[in-house]
């Protein structure tokens, strides 16, 4: 039961083969048999109270009142805030805060009928590529659990693959979604900014920050899109456009389909499984009807530096309401004012996140700021018009997510410049505010899965999952599963 | 460009986060690592580049004047760490 | 030495929208300690803003006022700070694209006109308030006002003395309430004045160094503040020192400006364009259909005062210096009285009846219908203007008409000319020697005449035709 797919257990539902608390039942087992080892939730809904919210949903289906997902478990990644569980961020500072609102993104998943089983780990306020940041611990990958999960929505895409839940959601700042898929062997999608709510969503990086569903199958990210995405007035940048069923085209034939590879994603550093991988996933698109054309993307290498200086630079002005006087940590001893914030924000946040403010401080500051932030944001520019010019090429960009599969725990983590130069496929995208995803496309020879990203153009959504999808019925890495 | 001890002293300041004397160096070290990163994009050419600070060209939505919100002041006051009197309690602000 | 003051102001305006600039709470003054904070305001994780059109609105109706750019594009700012009043660590403004750019304002000091030019008006959100109360040793935030819309008026340094600066603040709070942009109460602190206040040397090009005043909450305070700074900068200069570029306090219990921060420890305010608002795009509609709602401006008002009233150019401003009074004057004209006698008594009597009450005109117990009878019955010679003063002090105390406190006191001015002429005939009688006198020459005598007549008439004689039936008599 817990193997299946969104998709099938809506259908199981719809005609009774199972109930809510069964299926409800089934993964609370699940996350207590593995999340010890895995360590993918750092919350965990009550079971009295999930089985009671699991009743209400079998009671509403008996009277006809469920909708498509009613009863149906899910999983938030910890940044998602929540009245009904504590909302930390991966971090000392926020280990006690329980939010008084919902996110726009809870209250959706709600409202459809969807409950809510637990908080998932995540590097801390969403900054790494490995989870090892958090403060309740780093996640181990399903997969291998000597190998990180990736992130910094390493806790939804391990909780998805290991089958503690269904699906989850998940936030991408500058791959946060795509690489955990990747390395943990799921599918999940990084909308257009703009798509999903971010009120509610606790910020990183504002004008980078987009919330998406991690699933087994691109039609379930699809089913989850669906209920995550909308216009929403609390957030001035949320998208104003009419609502539309991503599920829509995933039927389509891709006859014709124009796939954009841009040379810059396999040029020197592509691990061989990758480059493996991403060969094979083209021959079969080319099966499937695709045409396959040479692109460029000039500016890739240039996204790492123009990232690691906007990213930090929001960060740092984000992060400041973290000041130990309305939630959240506060010192227990201080002197005076000043030393009572330098000591709440130097215990309650953790390394990764103090370099990155401290980076994000000094690039806004009185003398730089031309030269770094207004520098990178023309860089911005550059990169969005590369993929203007790219798309007057193809339909989509095909390319790898990361240079290579999931490394080892630790390999990275006292090496930040390292862990910045494997973002180099994801960020991009983020910087021009593209939809994106992450399809399961291949193992490595350690047995370590490996994804392939899909780039869209503008509101393209329905598109990419069109393609994930037809390359899903042709293939099976997505219904491949790690042993745990 | 290299960051300097004492320049990580001013930004730490400004950041209000405590930095102990004996972790400073370190600090450095990883952040002018990370700067040596940043510094390839300043060699780039964006002259005439009009810097992009959102992903989308939109104008700013507005919303109607209207009192939307009720009193949660019991709710919000649980989440601080000092409280008295409906107000938040801080190290005492000198001017 | 001979020392030139320079003076430029920034003045806060609260707008006066229901709710604040980027939540749905309320902006009421005066409510509960923290009562009216939306999540937002307390910058809760995960919170957005989103902008009041209203305050927007309000924004450029100012600036189409001073005849100022509104621009098309407008860009909100993060400020970065740590203050515990200011809960998301970064206060919401405006740097490069402010809604408002240019423009300026006549202001009057004395007989003498004189334009200030504005340099830039822009939007942003107002701080929470600190209390500095005992509690054990620490001090209390309070956030009702965190959020609440201000707009920041910042002149050009074009003022010189603090005379000017009081004339030019009170221009703007006139025209912000004016305009209806903002209620203007200073005691509530809807209206607050940062001053910068440099000297120099006669005919020295350059500005001297200036240092801030902050947050003066009072007219008054706003000229003793800047005279005494003015005093001290010289009195430094003079005795060789320097003055430090710094940001001062005023002491309104010692009158005197305090040190609160040098230049050294100025922040670094590390201003970018906040990403979670996107820029504001104004079109000409919009702007045109503000245009069209500008209600008559004050400097307008005051054109066509003396067009159409014949007053003069100062009494004109003193009427348009705030819309209360611009409305109490048409009002009192359109009951058939002459403008000039209107003026007159308006910025005369009137003014110095409230002034000395400490009262407003909108305290005022006699309205602009009872006001108007009084002065058509100095138009229609019923009262001399003594007589005037004493039933407007009667109907000041009373609800009265000027018709029934004539009545009642029987001050009906005598304008009967065969009365006057028996007043006058005993006078003489019974002043030989004043006659003597003047009819030797000594004009004097005639006034000593002229007040035993209106003694005898207890007042209610026509003055000018005592004077001329006196004259008459005695040729």
């Amino acid at each position: 039961m817990i193997h299946a797919t969104l998709k099938e257990l809506t259908r199981a539902l719809a005609v009774r083969e199972l109930s809510s608390r069964e299926l409800v039942s089934a993964y609370l087992d699940r996350i207590a048999a593995v999340n010890p080892t895995l360590n993918a939730f750092i919350s965990v809904a009550e079971r009295e109270s999930a089985l009671a919210a699991a009743d209400a949903a079998d009671a509403a289906r008996a009277a006809g009142q469920a909708g498509l997902f009613t009863g149906i478990p899910l999983a938030h990644k910890d940044l998602f805030v929540t009245r009904q569980l504590p909302t930390t961020c991966g971090s000392k500072m926020l280990a006690n805060f329980v939010s008084p609102y919902d996110a726009t993104v809870v209250e959706r998943c709600q409202a459809a009928g969807f409950i809510n089983l637990g908080k998932t780990n995540m590097d801390e306020f969403a900054m790494g590529s490995t989870n090892e940041s958090s403060y309740f611990g780093a996640v181990k990958n399903p997969w291998d659990v000597q190998a990180v999960p990736g992130g910094s929505s390493g806790g939804s895409a391990a909780a998805v693959a290991a089958r503690m839940v269904p699906v989850a959601t998940g936030t991408d700042t500058g791959g946060s979604i795509r690489q955990p898929a990747a390395f943990c062997g799921i599918t999940g999608i990084k909308p257009t900014y703009g798509r999903v709510s971010r009120y509610g969503m606790v910020a990183y990086a504002s004008s980078l920050d987009q919330g998406g569903p991690m699933a087994q199958t691109a039609e379930d990210c699809a089913l989850l899109l669906n209920v995550m995405a909308g216009f929403d007035g609390r957030d001035s940048t949320s998208l104003d456009v009419a609502a539309e069923d991503f599920c829509r085209d995933l039927q389509q034939p891709l006859t014709g389909l124009k796939v954009g590879l841009p040379k810059e994603f396999f040029a020197a550093g592509l691990d061989g499984d990758v480059a493996r991988v991403m060969d094979e996933t083209v021959q079969q698109l080319k099966q499937l009807g695709c045409d396959i054309v040479e692109i460029t993307l000039p500016k890739t290498e240039l996204a790492i530096p123009a990232y690691y200086v906007i990213a930090p630079a929001e960060a740092s002005s984000n992060l400041s309401r973290y000041d130990g006087v309305r939630y959240g940590h506060r010192a227990a001893e201080y002197r005076d004012l000043n030393d009572m914030y330098e000591r709440t924000r130097a215990e309650g946040f953790g390394a990764e996140v103090k370099r990155r403010i401290l980076v994000g401080t000094y690039v806004l500051s009185h003398g730089y700021y031309d030269a770094y932030y207004l520098q990178a944001q023309k860089i911005r520019r550059l990169i969005a018009d590369d993929f203007q010019a790219a798309f007057a090429q193809c339909d989509v960009i095909l390319g790898p997510v990361a240079p290579t599969p999931a490394w080892n725990l630790g390999e990275k983590a006292d090496d930040p410049v390292q862990m910045y130069l494997a973002d180099i496929y994801t960020l991009s995208v983020n910087l021009a505010g593209l939809p994106a995803m992450s399809v399961p496309a291949g193992l490595s020879v350690q047995q370590r899965p490996i994804g392939v990203q899909l780039i869209g153009n503008y509101q393209q959504e329905a598109r990419l999952l069109n393609v994930a999808h037809q390359f899903q019925q042709v293939t099976d890495w997505h219904q491949r599963r790690p042993a745990i | 460009m290299s960051l300097s001890a004492a320049d990580i002293t001013r930004l730490a300041r400004l950041a209000r986060i405590g930095i102990e004397a004996g972790e400073v160096d370190a600090v450095a070290n990883k952040l002018n690592n990370v700067f040596g990163l940043i510094e390839k994009m300043r060699a780039v050419d964006t002259t005439g580049v009009a810097p992009m600070s959102h992903p989308q060209p939109l104008g700013l939505r507005l919303r109607d004047d209207v009192v939307s919100v009720e009193n949660q002041r019991e709710a919000f006051l649980a989440c601080a760490p000092q409280t008295e009197a409906g107000l938040y309690l801080v190290p005492r602000v000198i001017e | 030495m001979k020392w030139e003051v320079v003076i430029g102001l920034e003045v806060h305006a609260q707008l006066s929208t229901h709710s604040k600039i980027f939540s749905g709470a309320s902006t009421a003054f005066g409510a509960e300690p923290n009562t009216q904070t939306a999540a937002v305001d307390i910058a809760l994780p995960g919170v957005l803003p989103v902008m009041n059109r209203v305050a927007l609105q309000k924004a450029i109706r100012f600036g189409l006022a001073i005849g100022a750019k509104i621009n098309q594009t407008s860009v909100f700012a993060r400020k970065n700070y740590f203050y515990p009043d200011l809960p998301k660590g970064y206060q919401i403004s405006q740097l490069d694209l402010p809604i408002v750019e240019g423009g300026e304002i006549t202001i009057t000091v004395g007989e003498a006109e004189k334009t200030v030019r504005l340099t830039r008006a822009h939007l942003e959100e107002d701080a929470g308030k600190s209390l500095h109360e005992d509690f054990h040793g620490m001090t209390g935030i309070d956030l009702n006002r965190a959020g609440t819309p201000l707009l920041e008026i910042v002149s050009e340094p074009d003022m010189r003395s603090a005379a000017e600066a009081v004339a030019y603040a009170r221009a703007l709070h006139g025209l912000v309430t004016w305009l209806g942009i903002c209620d203007g109460n200073m005691q509530e602190g809807s209206f607050r004045v940062d001053a910068n206040v440099s000297v120099r040397p006669q005919g020295q090009e350059a500005f001297g160094t200036r240092r801030e005043i902050k947050n003066l909450n009072s007219f008054r305070f706003l000229e003793q503040a800047i005279n005494y700074e003015i005093q001290w900068q010289i009195e430094t200069l003079e005795d060789g020192g320097r003055v430090q570029q710094a940001t001062v306090l005023f002491d309104p219990d010692s009158g005197e400006t305090r040190l609160m921060r040098t230049k050294e420890d100025a922040h670094d305010y590390r201003y970018f364009p906040d990403p979670d608002l996107l820029p504001m795009k104004i079109s000409d509609q919009e702007v045109a259909a503000i245009q069209a709602e500008l209600p008559e401006l004050p400097s307008q008002m005051k054109a066509r005062f003396v067009e159409q009233y014949a007053v003069s150019s100062y009494d004109a401003a003193l009427l348009t210096a705030n819309l209360e009074i611009a409305r109490f004057f048409e009002a009192i004209v359109a009951e058939q009285v002459e403008g000039k006698l209107a003026a007159n008594w308006l910025n005369g009597e009137f003014a110095a009846r409230l002034n000395r009450e400490e009262k407003t005109l909108a305290d005022s117990p006699i309205n602009p219908v009872r006001f108007a009878l009084l002065l058509r019955r100095i138009s229609d010679n019923t009262l001399s203007s003594k007589l005037a003063k004493q039933v407007f002090d009667a109907m000041w105390s009373s609800e009265l008409s000027a018709d029934d406190i004539i009545e009642r006191d029987g001050l009906k001015q005598v304008s009967d000319v065969g009365a006057i002429e028996k007043l006058v005939e005993e006078a003489i009688a019974a002043n030989p020697k004043a006659v003597e006198e003047f009819r030797a020459g000594k004009e004097k005598a005639l006034n000593a005449l002229a007040g035993q007549v209106m003694k005898a008439s207890k007042g209610k004689a026509n003055p000018a035709q005592v004077q001329e039936i006196l004259r008459q008599k005695l040729a």
